[in-house]
């Protein structure tokens, strides 16, 4: 008698929920603070959908959106021609963000840090070892600099941060470019690799000496240094989010040609922050599917009203251009 | 004189050799009490009411809870179980029963092998057979998983408890005219069955601490769902993505969660062996009952 | 008659039907595997054993660090378990009395319930830092001439891999330990005594000896399950393929890349993880098939006395 209700039981709660649509998605670790306000903060007010999503790395968001099984992907390298071919129907890239990709240090008693790209690319080259190198004390006169070995710390999985950074670091030191290159996965000489943007500011936080690269949010969220990185102009820019937007701006629309992966990574302009980015959240459309209905009008949401809390966890608020673009798009 | 100099050699190396195995037995029990000391130092300021009942709530935020991840634990295992339970029982049954033949050495063999697969493989091929064809991760292919974990387990414990069943008992019922199977289901399977619950309730609690199987397959979720075919969260991963995040108010959740799940595979598995030892725990659970008042005594 | 054998029949049908299923589904995953990697397999072929590159960009790969980083783990957990389990399982059957025996007994598999998630959070948060403090730099002090002790440690590495592995394979060496050591007749024990032995040399002769097959048997049933260990490793030994002396560097095993690479890997890579996968399911196979050997052979030889 007992059995027989437990059984009815479980069969009734096992039946699909209708009352909301459920929409699935997956990728950037970049993204995943502000994203998982934005779902909390429209679900307030949306009760009809109701949004998952895992922040499994860049790689693993494209990988998992070409095998369908999931709704909509986050990244911060875009798709490349041969892989939105796997997918057999369109591909849209929309930008919803704009951040900073820092480089978070832990070392007792140095408060400013400047970096550029040479000496960024040799210390994960593995080149420069130890904090007191000459050329490390060429750029930092002024700093009390320890005389132990660098630790570096790098992701381990499929990243667009990483693939961020490999970009900067490949357009300005050539060494860098040839014997690493760029991408969200490449072989990295040294260095430990930790899990998720969270896995490298947890190693970082925790470890002295360590250096590793980290968004923008990240880095402020657990009070972590971060160098100030020489731009194109020959500033040495600190990361914010202001910083972010001038790099975006600096975009024209020769860069631009409409087709929404640009990257905004080393952009000349005054006091523009070299390692910046955009993410991209990138969905298939389906004109009168329900979950693809539910996501376009989130994504509305998002260059719209969620904009207004991009500030607030320290990303930068998207650039109106792209806001146009992304509207007229998914209209 | 030289022989008593021998024998006090010999007499030191004993004392030698007790000295080790005192020392070899803390040394193995010191990670066990460290461990548990410091998952509840961590996790028990974190666990009321709320973490039982609330969902998790977003960076920033203090508060909320792993009800989602809870549930979704218990619903997975049971979806396991379902599936591991009747097939393993039921090859259990015949290896005990009808072993001999080169099914069953190769069903035994088989069933070895799978005890040794590592869990990360098991989760890539139920990716592979459930998640790609069906082009959605789903709380069903993380039930799939677990029960190929549960299912050399279950099959194991029970070959070896059916047979302990001495063979004179099986002769009684055949040869009071009973078909092989009633023999079977009615004399030998119902007569062990404490020891099968035991590999079961074994089974279950090895399958509720598994993360590999589930992290491509169940992926995981932020709300409470009861739907086979969608993502759903589970404990094991809710702590593993808490935990290496860099947020203070999400850590101390996973530290929660692992309190949590400590507390319940450790239960089960004690929960286990008290079924096997019942002879000794039955006559405290009754002293028990009767001090706490829960059941009159029969002789007032 | 004819009726109960239709009806045995009926379910021995079922039975073999099931015991079936469960054999078809080991070929089904041996099978999706092989498919899975056969890229890999066709690009690389035997290279893939002996090459040391990890390249995703350029799409080239060669699990040779991998299997030195499952080895040099697994080894070097067993030859600190080893001993150890040993050890417990002698005082737990021979020394302890029985109800303090079996509370002993107790704690131990306690230690085997404990989900290795639990394990890697506390080898990454516990262990890790203690590790970096404390141990490294004791022991680079005195034995930093050996190459093992060189370069810095970050608290993770093949140190750390290789303890919290040990702590995991204690319980399965002993409890199979003690099951040996309980199948020896107690008339060699008795012998021993009678003849005046002390207690070690009771054990030493007419136990440790004649169960060495057991105990070898024991500690590669350990290996093979220190070998399939993932979350655990994955969270503590920091994800490099590398091959160094040293045990502070990071490094990586096989199933540790696999849990880490899987999800985001793509073409070539994903063929070459599942390829890595295929070599560690023949290794655990490999290993299980010895230990159960070595075991079984061990019994018979009682059985025959």
């Amino acid at each position: 008698m007992c059995t027989k209700f437990i059984l009815a039981l479980a069969l009734i709660l096992s039946l699909p929920t209708f009352a909301a649509v459920k929409v699935t998605g997956a990728g950037s670790t970049f993204i995943y603070p502000i994203l998982s306000k934005w779902i909390a903060e429209y679900e307030k007010k949306n009760t009809d959908s109701q949004f998952n999503y895992q922040s499994i790395g860049s790689g693993g968001g494209i990988k998992q959106f070409i095998d369908k099984t999931i709704d909509f992907g986050a990244t911060d390298d875009f798709m490349k021609d041969d892989e939105i071919a796997k997918v057999g129907s369109p591909v849209w890239h929309l930008p919803v963000t704009m951040g900073a990709v820092t480089v978070a240090y832990n070392v007792k008693g140095l408060s400013e840090f400047k970096l550029d790209s040479q000496v960024l690319g040799d210390i994960f080259l593995g080149k420069i070892t130890h904090w007191d190198d000459a050329a490390i004390k060429k750029l930092n006169p002024k700093a009390v600099l320890p005389s132990t070995e660098i630790l570096v710390v790098r992701r381990a999985d499929g990243s667009g941060t990483t693939a961020v950074f490999t970009q900067f670091l490949s357009a300005t030191n050539a060494e860098f470019a040839s014997k690493i290159g760029k991408g969200k996965s490449v072989n990295w000489p040294v260095g430990i690799g930790a899990k998720g943007n969270e896995g490298v500011t947890a190693m970082v936080s925790q470890t002295e000496n360590a250096i590793g690269y980290i968004e923008l949010a990240y880095a402020l969220n657990n009070k972590l240094n971060t160098a100030k990185i020489k731009n194109q102009n020959g500033e040495f820019i600190a990361p914010s989010e202001d910083a972010v937007t001038i790099a975006a701006n600096a975009l024209t629309e020769a860069d631009y040609k409409g087709d929404l992966r640009v990257s905004i990574v080393n952009a000349k302009g005054k006091g523009a922050y070299p390692i910046s980015a955009l993410t991209w959240l990138i969905v298939t459309p389906k004109p009168g599917d329900a979950k693809y209905d539910s996501l376009k009008k989130f994504i509305n949401w998002i260059v719209t009203d969620g904009q207004k809390m991009s500030k607030e966890l320290h990303y930068a608020p998207l650039a109106k251009k792209f806001v146009s673009s992304v509207q007229n798009k998914i209209k | 004189m030289k022989k008593y100099y021998y024998y006090l050699l010999r007499k030191l190396k004993n004392i030698i050799f007790h000295l080790a195995l005192y020392t070899c037995a803390t040394i193995v029990l010191l990670p066990l009490f460290l461990i548990i000391k410091y998952v509840m130092t961590k996790g028990i300021s974190s666990i009321n009411w709320n973490f039982f009942v609330q969902m998790p709530k977003p960076v920033g935020e203090i508060g909320g809870g792993m009800a989602h991840a809870i549930a979704g634990t218990i619903y997975m295992v049971t979806v396991a179980g379902l599936i591991a339970i009747p097939v393993g029982l039921t090859c259990g049954i015949y290896l005990a029963e009808y072993g001999q033949g080169k099914l069953a050495r190769t069903l035994r063999f088989c069933v070895d092998l799978l005890s040794g697969v590592p869990s990360i493989i098991v989760g890539i091929f139920t990716y592979a057979l459930i998640v790609m064809p069906f082009k959605t991760f789903s709380a069903f292919a993380g039930g799939t998983g677990l029960s190929i974990i549960m299912l050399p387990i279950i099959v194991k414990s029970t070959e070896e408890i059916l047979k302990l069943v001495p063979d004179h008992i099986r002769e009684a019922g055949l040869a009071l005219g009973l078909p092989r199977w009633k023999v079977i289901y009615y004399i030998v399977f119902k007569g062990s069955l404490s020891g099968i619950v035991t590999g079961i309730v074994l089974a279950i609690a090895r399958a509720g601490g598994e993360t590999a199987p589930l992290l491509f397959t169940a992926l995981s979720a932020t709300h409470l769902s009861f739907n086979l075919t969608e993502p759903m969260a589970s404990l094991p991963v809710q702590i593993y993505n808490y935990a290496i995040s860099p947020f203070a108010s999400w850590q101390e959740q996973a530290w929660a969660g692992a309190v949590v799940l400590i507390a319940l595979v450790l239960g089960l598995n004690l929960t286990a062996k008290a079924i096997v030892h019942r002879q000794i725990f039955y006559p405290y659970l009754q002293k028990m009952i009767l001090v706490l008042g829960l059941e009159k005594r029969k002789n007032i | 008659m004819k009726i109960s054998n239709r009806e045995d029949a009926v379910s021995l049908f079922l039975m073999k039907t099931m015991a079936a299923l469960v054999v078809a589904m080991l070929f089904a995953l041996i099978l999706l595997l092989f498919k899975v990697s056969l890229p890999a397999i066709k690009t690389f072929g035997f290279k893939f054993i002996t090459s040391t590159e990890w390249n995703p960009v350029e799409d080239r790969f060669g699990a040779l660090s991998f299997i030195f980083g499952t080895c040099l783990t697994s080894t070097l957990a067993l030859l600190m378990a080893a001993p150890l389990s040993i050890g417990v399982a002698l005082f737990i059957n021979e020394v302890l009395p029985k109800r303090l025996g079996n509370l002993l007994a107790l704690f131990v598999e306690m230690i085997a319930s404990i989900p290795s998630i639990v394990f890697g959070l506390w080898g990454l948060f516990f262990l890790a830092p203690w590790i970096k403090t404390l141990a490294a730099p004791w022991l680079k002090l005195h034995f930093g001439f050996l190459p093992f002790f060189n370069g810095p440690s970050f608290g993770i590495g093949f140190l750390t891999a290789s303890l919290i592995l040990a702590v995991m394979i204690t319980p399965t060496i002993t409890s199979v330990c003690r099951e040996v050591f309980k199948a020896i007749p107690p008339l060699q024990k008795e012998a021993a005594l009678a003849l005046g032995a002390t207690r070690y040399e009771t054990l030493k002769i007419a136990v440790l000896s004649p169960s060495l097959s057991g105990i070898v048997g024991a500690i590669v049933l350990g290996f093979g399950r220190a070998v399939g260990e993932t979350m655990a490793v994955a969270m503590v030994i920091g994800n490099s393929a590398t091959i160094s002396a040293s045990l502070f560097s990071p490094g990586a095993t096989m199933a540790s890349v696999i849990a880490n690479e899987y999800p985001e890997a793509s073409g070539l890579q994903i063929s070459s993880l599942c390829f890595v996968g295929l070599l560690l399911f023949f290794i655990t196979i490999f290993i299980n098939g010895l230990a159960r050997t070595i075991i079984w052979r061990g019994q018979n030889k009682w059985r025959r006395v």
